[in-house]
């Protein structure tokens, strides 16, 4: 078996220039360098949810765990805690993490479960044609909201450095470079880690132009301050207003869930 | 006539009913006598009523009687509550600081004060004076005070030695020559039984009456080197499970059938990924949040048919404590051995029910190992097999790569919408494991017969009406079948059981009759129903009255 060779060689149905492209890359590239660092391939494993993002795990020859909606993050807890050995990545939009499982996210970082979360922002459900989601800026209209919708958007990245989540980022899926180093860096820390990645979907919500003119990559910020972390996080509120910046916002150690888990029984 | 004692103790909540009811039980098992006890309490934490009823028999697995020859009471309440109970050479005991009352006054309070006693050892002071009154022997009562309340041992002999000394004895409870059996409850079996079949991880969130099962396991961690993990739900208890299974740990989640309902997503997927997954439903009266501290037998139909999509189960419904170890056990090997969803169907009275337990039974669970994958080849997580199970194997396993998936997916485990004869095979794949399934069911303990097997009337009954139809059956010459591995359905075990067989009739704890839904359902037209649904366990006397009027 070929440890860097990633592809499947099943047939890929993303939309032309969608921005999960740029995401696999990125992942593959980080696992390619971990691997390369000396660490199992046969020790990694994909975990999946439902929706455009999650076709991923399938485009990836990886171990896999394809989950039910919104419950990816809950289901590769139960990944890691049975073999805290192996490295779990989750992959899910929106959708899944900010709605049907949002839960799911903030107990996760709360408990500090060591799994690494990437979560595919398109700011819509897009595989069930478009409707919106928790971090829809105001007044977009959908098919579920065709006068625009009435809600404002949430900010996860606020949720999680709350919820204290041990790794804060976010990513763009057009900065390959950028983002396979906020996975290594991810992969680097222990702890629970959340790194979104603004991902345009080109069908439903084209941002491309809007995110190009808008997002800008952090430089000297202190990423173990949680209120230089929440002030960062206030820049954008995922409406139109706003500069988007892009990176660790926040990285702390604390103790693994895991760990202290297993220390009641050895 | 066989030896046999039906006591109450009750008093209000917080007032430690429920622990002397165990004491009490302990001196008659240490007597030789079999042990039910049940437990009645409602959702408070103070005040209220709550009462154990005891029932101390020479014969084995005793049922629940209306009639009492001893009551305990460490409040009025309990008087005016239970003392209509009494048989006419019935006894109370009482705490006559507390309460004024016709029969055995113990001065607990003052035997408090004078030895400085905390106000729950008035129970000590009430059993020492219940132990002196029948005759039982101060070594056995010592002994079995020492070993249930290490805590505060010294001071707690001391009140029992007074209130013994000072009580007179006015009756004989003899031994029964059997052997002494532990005591253990539904729940507690349910968790031996578990580990005995090699459990790694429980996941549970909070829910009566399957509470006590995450409780034992979380104190026994170190012990039995198996983690007791509460997750934020009970979406979030199943989901984990699955993901831990997939991972090659061997898991269960426990719950009741509120949980149960949220459950009910991650039975549908471990049965598209082929995922072991053993989920405890311990009843209690529904629907929605219902009487939530009293049991009823109303999600049998809610077990075997809950999930989206086509797929089997294992359901196993035990009525005592050797059955709940027993199939707690057998069905987590059975889960693993068909990767396949399997449900422990117990309700209240039998999940925190107390039983006498023999220690052979220990014995008949093992760890079964599931079909391993042979490392030969390129592995395929669904390789299609002549049985319709697919070889296992784990991440982290060298030279493989391990996909599973909750779509339809093709042998490798990459998902399937396309090639319309790979879904088809797939499912073709697990219908050939659904018929395995159903031909294991045949060769397993699913059934137990009792009483006349001659009879042309069979009572039906499952769970915990099951002691009570046991006796009752038993005066009145009656067979009695209770099925106890439910689905996949034992058919033909059913047929051999029925044979001669003219009427039938269900006896359940439910508004419906569920039991009598499947068996109609299964070929089997059921005569009559005696359905009890007041959050109340049928009584033998009752039960006996209700079937005389049918037969």
């Amino acid at each position: 078996m070929d440890s860097f060779n990633l592809e499947t060689n099943i047939q890929n149905t993303w939309c032309p220039g969608c921005g999960n492209f740029g995401i696999i890359s990125a992942f593959k590239q980080a696992i390619q360098e971990i691997i390369k660092n000396g660490f199992s391939k046969e020790k990694i494993v994909v975990v999946g949810d439902i929706g455009c993002n999650s076709k991923i795990v399938d485009y990836l020859a990886l171990n896999s765990l394809i989950g039910l909606h919104g419950r990816s993050v809950v289901t590769a807890e139960g990944i890691k805690l049975a073999n805290p050995e192996l490295k779990v990545f989750v992959f899910l939009g929106d959708g899944a993490g900010l709605d049907e499982g949002i839960e799911h996210l903030i107990h996760a970082a709360k408990r500090n479960s060591n799994i690494k979360v990437i979560l595919h922002n398109n700011r819509l459900f897009a595989l069930t044609t478009g409707q919106f989601t928790a971090v829809s800026p105001e007044g977009f209209k959908s098919a579920s909201s065709p006068f625009g919708t009435i809600e404002e958007p949430l900010n996860p990245l606020k949720q999680m450095i709350v919820s204290r989540a041990s790794f804060v980022a976010r990513g763009y899926s057009a900065k390959i470079e950028h983002l396979k180093n906020l996975i290594l860096a991810a992969d680097k820390q222990d702890g629970f880690a959340y790194i979104e990645v603004l991902q345009p979907c080109i069908s439903f919500f084209n941002t491309i132009e809007f995110y190009n003119q808008k997002v800008y990559e952090l430089a000297g910020h202190d990423i173990s301050s949680e209120a230089a972390a929440l002030k960062l996080a206030s820049e954008w509120e995922y409406n139109a207003e706003g500069k988007i910046p892009l990176g660790i916002f926040f990285a702390k150690s604390r103790p693994v869930f895991e760990t202290k888990a297993y220390s009641f029984i050895k | 006539m066989n030896k046999e004692y039906s006591i109450i103790i009750g008093g209000a909540a917080g007032q430690g009913s429920r622990k002397a009811g165990l004491l009490i039980a302990k001196i008659f098992s240490q007597l030789g006598y079999y042990i039910y006890i049940y437990e009645d309490y409602q959702s408070l934490i103070k005040g209220g009523h709550n009462f154990s009823q005891i029932i101390a028999s020479e014969k084995k697995n005793p049922a629940l009687k209306s009639e009492l020859n001893f009551l305990l009471a460490l409040d009025q309440n309990t008087i005016d509550r239970h003392q209509k109970k009494l048989k006419k050479d019935g006894l109370l005991f009482f705490n006559s600081n507390k309460i004024s009352a016709e029969g055995i006054g113990i001065p607990a309070d003052e035997i408090l004060k004078e030895c400085d006693g905390l106000p729950i050892m008035a129970n000590t002071a009430l059993i020492a004076g219940m132990a002196k009154g029948l005759g039982i022997d101060w070594e056995l009562l010592r002994r079995v005070l020492e070993q249930e309340l290490p805590k505060e041992k010294d001071k707690n002999l001391i009140i029992a030695e007074r209130a013994y000394n000072q009580a007179k004895q006015i009756f004989v409870v003899e031994k029964t020559g059997s052997s002494i059996c532990d005591l253990m409850t539904g729940n507690e079996a349910i968790a031996q039984g578990l580990v005995k079949a090699g459990l790694e991880i429980y996941f549970a969130y909070p829910m009566t009456p399957a509470s006590s099962i995450l409780h034992y396991l979380a104190s026994h961690q170190k012990d039995w080197g198996v983690l007791a993990v509460q997750p934020e739900s009970e979406i979030a208890v199943a989901s984990e499970a699955l993901g831990a299974a997939y991972a090659g740990k061997r898991t269960a989640v426990g719950t009741s059938g509120g949980g149960f309902s949220l459950m009910v997503e991650s039975l549908s997927m471990a049965a598209q990924a082929e995922l072991p997954f053993l989920a405890i439903d311990s009843q209690r009266m529904g629907p929605a949040t219902g009487v939530p501290t009293y049991g009823a037998q109303s999600d049998l139909l809610f077990t075997l048919y809950a999930g989206h999509g086509d797929f089997k189960r294992f359901v196993a419904a035990p009525s005592n404590a050797e059955e709940s170890f027993y199939w707690a056990g057998t069905l987590l090997n059975l889960a693993w051995k068909y990767q396949t969803p399997a449900i422990l169907l117990t309700d209240k009275d039998v999940s925190e029910g107390t039983f006498s337990i023999e220690s052979e039974l220990f014995k008949q669970i093992k760890k079964q190992e599931a079909l391993l994958w042979n490392q030969k080849g390129e592995y395929q997580r669904y390789k299609i097999t002549n049985k319709g199970i697919s070889p296992l194997a784990f991440p982290g396993q060298a030279n493989a790569i391990i996909k599973s998936n909750s779509y339809e997916h093709n042998e490798f485990g990459i998902t399937e919408e396309v090639d319309k004869d790979i879904i088809e095979a797939m499912q073709n794949k697990r219908l050939v494991k659904y018929k395995a399934m159903e031909e294991e069911a045949e060769k397993l303990p699913a059934l137990k017969i009792f009483g006349n097997q001659n009879s042309k009337i069979a009572v039906v009954a499952w769970g915990s009406t099951v002691l009570t139809a046991c006796e009752a059956v038993e005066n009145l010459e009656l067979k009695l079948i209770q099925p106890i591995l439910i689905s996949p359905f034992p058919k033909k075990q059913m047929q051999a059981a029925l044979r001669g067989v003219e009427k039938i009739i269900c006896v359940e704890a439910n508004a419906l009759g569920q039991m009598a839904m499947l068996l109609e359902e299964q070929g089997f037209p059921v005569f009559q129903k005696i359905l009890k649904y007041k959050a109340e366990l049928f009584s033998v006397e009752e039960l006996k009255e209700e079937l005389q009027k049918i037969i």
